[in-house]
């Protein structure tokens, strides 16, 4: 039978598998849903980066500068003089291979150049070329090889297929870290204009109006007032914020994401509640209102410009610290990044709890302190009163953030805090937490929507981890501590692993914190019927 | 013997002829590293893809209902939905599971001892195939869903409060754009 | 292509050595001229790397983190894998150097999963054979010193007696001669075998593996096969390390491929991959102490930036922020 239908194998037979070649002489090919669309000329034009113009990433002529070689090896040259993490990287790689699989992408996509030594070498074979004897003379043999718009391309294409997630740099003998390599990719596309839109915008936002979303100061504090409705339709309790109020004693700083995006809205009501319990004498800033750092993934100058805002603002407010939400990449800035760039500190005071009488020691230079460490220290010391029971109808598993582990070291105050306030906390397998956590696979402003494909394979290999605890426990809550991920992990999760939901920690505490005068709670800070509640309705 | 017992007997080699043939859908650099690792975390795109075919074999051979097969061929589906082939590529994998047969037991198949089982089996991958096909149309429909969600999430509660106020506030988030931009 | 390269580069070199000092008598050259000149360019080919090295600075600081950060007294620091001393890094980059502690991250106790192999295995292999190699080298090395010196050093001949404790055959085996070669033969076969390796190998990556088969091969054959004149070796390294260079008559060819390779090798160093041995020392993610907040890390070509000050956003949104009852510095 079936003797008309095209047999299997005939079928089979279009997927020819291409011949195999060397990885130089396989050109890129752009494909569509991996990449992001280009800047918007007006975006680059706002923070004075060069230029700008029309170009689509299909075309085969993206229209570079003229001059566009010598800008590259110049723009090389001048930071291999700057970075000695550059110049060392460039020299030492061995090729050993140690990191290869070890990147979610590489892991998600099998596209050899994702493999982290791979995109490095698409950078180490530009330098040899032109910055070491051997590779001037040897040419190819050395791995040498010359620059032109097809390596241009494919730079453009593969470092904005990395989230500068560090996860390679953990397993190099070296340490040798793919994250800085592709920083200084990305600081030579921008020398080209080749920027993209989902990092441009948030940029341009963020310069002008003091946030990626380009929230105006009225939008923020009426959103802020829809939490501080929902909060009391909650609770009962009416919490009392205050915005660039002169004399408070702690600035607090967070994502803007969390202001609007869902589910990053339920931690800001979660850090309103906490505030206002322990009666906190605190302000938000609708100048800083931006704690995350898109210019970060664009040049290290850009990132300095964004970040100057917050110790600006702490100046001109007068208060003593600064406090930090949930963030990764945030924090991968403000830890090492913000003190070298706009400080010292030296009108803030070390930061001091003032319930506990707890001195940050660990934060005594830049003075700002991470609020899970601020949240770790309030539980230890029994500053809160917590029913961790209304938690029960989650099964939580904690994702570590890229930023926080491997930037950071930040692994067990967040999950000092989940396990104070929930009952159920499962950990993922050990190869995918901690220091070895697989990136949410959109970080570094790759979370636009036109690369949702790309996305969905980066974030696989979290997702299959995921995957695996809510099989073996049925979580059904990953928690994390960080607004990328609440955005990007939400769509990660309901491709991959449909009705697991995201959250932040502090959304779980506001949940079990029991706050003085409350009414009896029948909904979680999502406005949804508590455990048990249900039931009582149904009666 | 009858043609279950055969392809009982001889199930590591036809999974392995039939992993193989879908590896090939992939370019050989990426096929490479998909054979390689075997471990669930380190390699889950390789991982989904030999224990999902063999749960496909198994149930194809035990004839159970297509419907209870739906979680293994999601799991291989749903990564074949995101990786950038055309949809008759993604697609082509149950029946290269007939090559694999036809070509693991070419001796036995010879002659029409079998014909009518095989017929069976060959209208059940058919079935398999389509049914795969309906999950493939519905994970690329998630895609384009999660990109129009996803906008909304993320502005959520403007998108709340313009509703409240019955008129768009003028933002554009995520873009940028600006108004007040200026030097 | 990538393989047959370096192969032939070696094999052309061995050859021209042998011919050099066969048939055109050339031992001053290769006895005593190369390895000067490679001692030389190995020196200052080095320093001059570390000085380059060393003139890029390190605008931030920014290691790598694999473990607990020091944060709430409470909470237990990993003070090695996250160090905040120097203590802690120095500790840090011992365990780096000497046991390459992050290749053996890859070793780690698996799930498994419905009978699925222990995972990782090969790269188990690469921290075991890389350790295998890089010691034995090291170990040899150091044997070679018992040539340079009139009276071999204790430590030497404590090496030399730990290497030979198995006590076989006459010249004793080292066992390190074995490994060196084992070891060096699996790199190579890992760069064929897998996949992913091959992919990304150079031309270069095989170099100095073939280079180094080709020390250890002719070593082994001097010492256990076809024995050189010993004195006279000594006779010349002596020489060379007093600046007052003999050669004696009749070493014999063999040991003249074997100085000639080890020349190659010093003089390719500087200029190839193998600075990783310097290099490792001086690599930011590792080296630094994290304490980023603690101690604000200076960066030498900081710059002042434009910025958009308060001022102008306040002058951008005055009103709207008025009205939102916003304070204002400017009414
Ligand atoms: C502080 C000293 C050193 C450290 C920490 C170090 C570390 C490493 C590591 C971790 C690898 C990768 C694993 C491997 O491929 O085997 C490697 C590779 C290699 N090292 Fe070293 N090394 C050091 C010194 C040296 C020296 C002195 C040599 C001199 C010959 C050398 C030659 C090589 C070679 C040839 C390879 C490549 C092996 C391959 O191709 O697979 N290393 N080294
Ligand atoms: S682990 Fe380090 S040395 Fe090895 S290939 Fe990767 S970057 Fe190079
Ligand atoms: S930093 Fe992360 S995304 Fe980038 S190459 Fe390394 S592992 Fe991949």
């Amino acid at each position: 039978m079936a003797k008309f239908t095209a047999k299997p194998n005939e079928l089979s037979k279009i997927n020819l598998t291409p011949r195999r070649k060397e990885w130089m002489d396989t050109p890129v090919e752009i494909r569509e849903h991996m990449y992001c669309h280009p800047a918007k000329i007006k975006d680059l034009q706002t923070v004075d980066f060069s230029h700008a113009r029309e170009w689509k990433p299909a075309d085969e002529d993206w229209k570079l500068p003229q001059n566009w070689e010598q800008i590259v090896l110049d723009g090389m040259q001048a930071l291999l003089k700057k970075y000695r993490s550059f110049q060392v990287f460039m020299d030492i790689c061995v090729r050993c291979g140690a990191c290869a699989d070890k990147c979610h992408f590489f892991i998600g996509t099998g596209d050899p150049k994702n493999m982290p030594v791979l995109r490095a070498e698409l950078l180490r074979s530009v330098y040899r070329g032109n910055f070491t004897l051997a590779g001037k003379i040897l040419k190819k043999i050395n791995g040498a090889r010359t620059l032109t718009p097809e390596v241009i391309k494919e730079w453009w294409y593969y470092f904005y297929q990395c989230t500068e997630c560090r996860r390679c740099s953990v397993f190099c003998p070296y340490g040798i870290d793919q994250a800085e390599i592709t920083m200084m990719g990305r600081e030579l596309t921008n020398l080209l204009g080749l920027q993209i839109g989902w990092i441009a915008g948030p940029v341009a936002a963020c310069y002008m109006k003091g946030n990626h979303l380009g929230l105006e100061p009225h939008t923020i504090t009426s959103s802020v007032e829809l939490f501080v409705d929902d909060i009391e339709s909650i609770t009962g309790i009416r919490v009392e914020p205050t915005f660039n109020r002169k004399g408070a004693e702690i600035l607090f700083v967070t994502p803007s994401g969390d202001l609007f995006a869902n589910p990053g809205t339920y931690t800001a009501m979660g850090y309103l509640m906490l505030f206002h319990e322990l009666g906190l004498d605190y302000t938000w800033s609708t100048y800083a209102s931006e704690g995350g750092n898109f210019g970060f993934f664009t040049t290290n100058e850009m990132a300095k410009r964004l970040n100057a805002k917050i110790y600006a603002e702490a100046k001109r407010l007068g208060v003593k610290w600064i406090l930090g939400g949930e963030c990764g990449h945030m924090w991968r800035v403000l830890h090492q990044y913000m003190d070298t760039w706009n400080g010292p500190a030296d009108f803030l005071e070390v930061p001091r709890s003032p319930l506990t009488g707890t001195v940050f020691d660990n934060a005594k230079a830049t003075r700002m302190v991470h609020i899970a460490e601020f949240t770790a220290d309030l539980i230890r010391n029994g500053k809160l009163q917590l029913d961790p029971g209304r938690n029960d109808h989650l099964k939580v598993t904690f994702h570590d953030s890229c930023n926080t582990s491997r930037g950071m070291g930040m692994l067990e105050e967040p999950r000092y805090i989940i396990r104070n306030v929930c009952n159920h906390f499962y950990e993922m397998p050990e190869d995918t937490i901690r220091e070895k956590t697989f990136c949410c696979g959109s970080g570094t402003g790759l979370n636009a929507s036109e690369n949702m494909e790309l996305r969905m394979r980066g974030g696989f290999p979290r997702a299959n981890a995921v995957k695996y605890v809510r099989e073996k426990y049925g979580v059904n809550m990953l928690a994390n501590i960080c607004a990328i991920d609440r955005a990007t992990l939400s769509a990660s999760m309901d491709y991959w692993n449909p009705g697991v939901q995201v959250c932040g920690a502090h959304e779980l505490v506001a949940n079990a914190l029991v706050m003085k005068g409350e009414k009896e709670r029948t909904q979680d800070i999502r406005l949804e019927p508590l455990p048990g509640e249900e039931e009582t309705e149904n009666v | 013997m009858d043609l279950k017992g055969l392809l009982a007997a001889k199930k590591d080699a036809i999974l392995r002829k039939w992993f193989d043939a879908v590896l090939e859908s992939y370019p050989a650099d990426t096929s490479n590293f998909l054979k390689t690792k075997k471990n669930r975390f380190a390699n889950p795109v390789g991982y989904s893809l030999t224990k999902g075919l063999e749960a496909l074999f198994d149930g194809l051979l035990q004839g159970v209902e297509i419907e209870t097969l739906s979680p293994s061929l999601d799991s291989i589906v749903r990564i074949r939905a995101v990786q950038g082939m055309a949809p008759s590529k993604a697609m082509i994998f149950p029946f290269l599971l007939k090559n694999a047969i036809r070509g693991e037991l070419e001796p036995e198949l010879r002659g029409d001892r079998f014909s009518g089982e095989m017929t069976a089996l060959e209208s059940a991958i058919d079935a398999l195939a389509l049914h795969a096909f309906n999950i493939y149309m519905q994970c690329r429909e998630k895609i384009y869903a999660l990109q129009a969600e996803e906008s909304q999430r993320l502005t959520y509660r403007l998108l709340q409060k313009a509703k409240m106020v019955c008129e768009v506030q003028g933002e554009d988030p995520g873009t940028g754009s600006s108004k007040d931009t200026k030097k | 292509m990538k393989i047959l390269i370096p192969f032939l580069t070696v094999i052309a070199l061995i050859l021209l050595v042998a011919a050099g000092v066969k048939a055109a008598g050339l031992e001053l050259l290769f006895g005593v001229l190369i390895p000067y000149a490679a001692v030389a360019v190995f020196a200052v080919g080095i320093v001059l790397r570390v000085v380059k090295w060393a003139r890029s600075p390190v605008p931030f600081r920014i290691p790598t983190t694999c473990g607990q950060q020091k944060s709430l007294p409470w909470i237990r620091q990993n003070k090695i894998e996250n160090p905040s001393s120097t203590l802690g890094v120095i500790a840090r980059m011992a365990l780096e150097v000497l046991f390459f502690r992050s290749l053996f991250r890859n070793v780690k106790t698996e799930l498994r999963n419905d009978g699925d192999r222990l995972a990782y295995g090969s790269d188990k292999w690469l921290w075991l054979a890389g350790l295998a190699f890089h010691w034995s080298f090291l170990i040899i090395l150091v044997r070679h010193f018992r040539f340079f010196a009139a009276h071999v050093p204790f430590p030497v001949r404590m090496i030399e007696g730990l290497d030979s404790f198995l006590q076989i055959g006459a010249p004793l085996l080292y066992l390190t001669d074995l490994i060196i070669l084992g070891a060096v033969t699996y790199l190579f076969l890992r760069r064929v075998a897998l996949p992913m390796v091959r992919y990304i190998s150079l031309p270069a990556d095989y170099f100095p593996l073939f280079l180094i088969l080709g020390i250890a091969g002719t070593g082994v054959l001097m010492r256990y096969f076809t024995k050189v004149d010993v004195t006279g070796v000594k006779q010349l390294a002596m020489g060379l390390v007093s600046f007052t260079p003999v050669v004696p008559e009749g070493i014999g060819t063999l040991f003249y491929v074997h100085l000639f390779l080890v020349s190659v090798l010093f003089a390719y160093f500087p200029f190839s991959k193998l600075v990783h041995m310097a290099g490792v020392f001086l690599s930011p993610t590792r080296n630094m102490v994290n304490n980023s907040r603690m101690v604000r890390h200076v960066n030498p070509w900081n710059y002042p930036v434009t910025v958009h000050t308060y001022e102008e956003y306040e002058d951008d949104f005055r009103e709207k922020m008025k009205m939102a009852g916003i304070p204002v510095e400017k009414e």
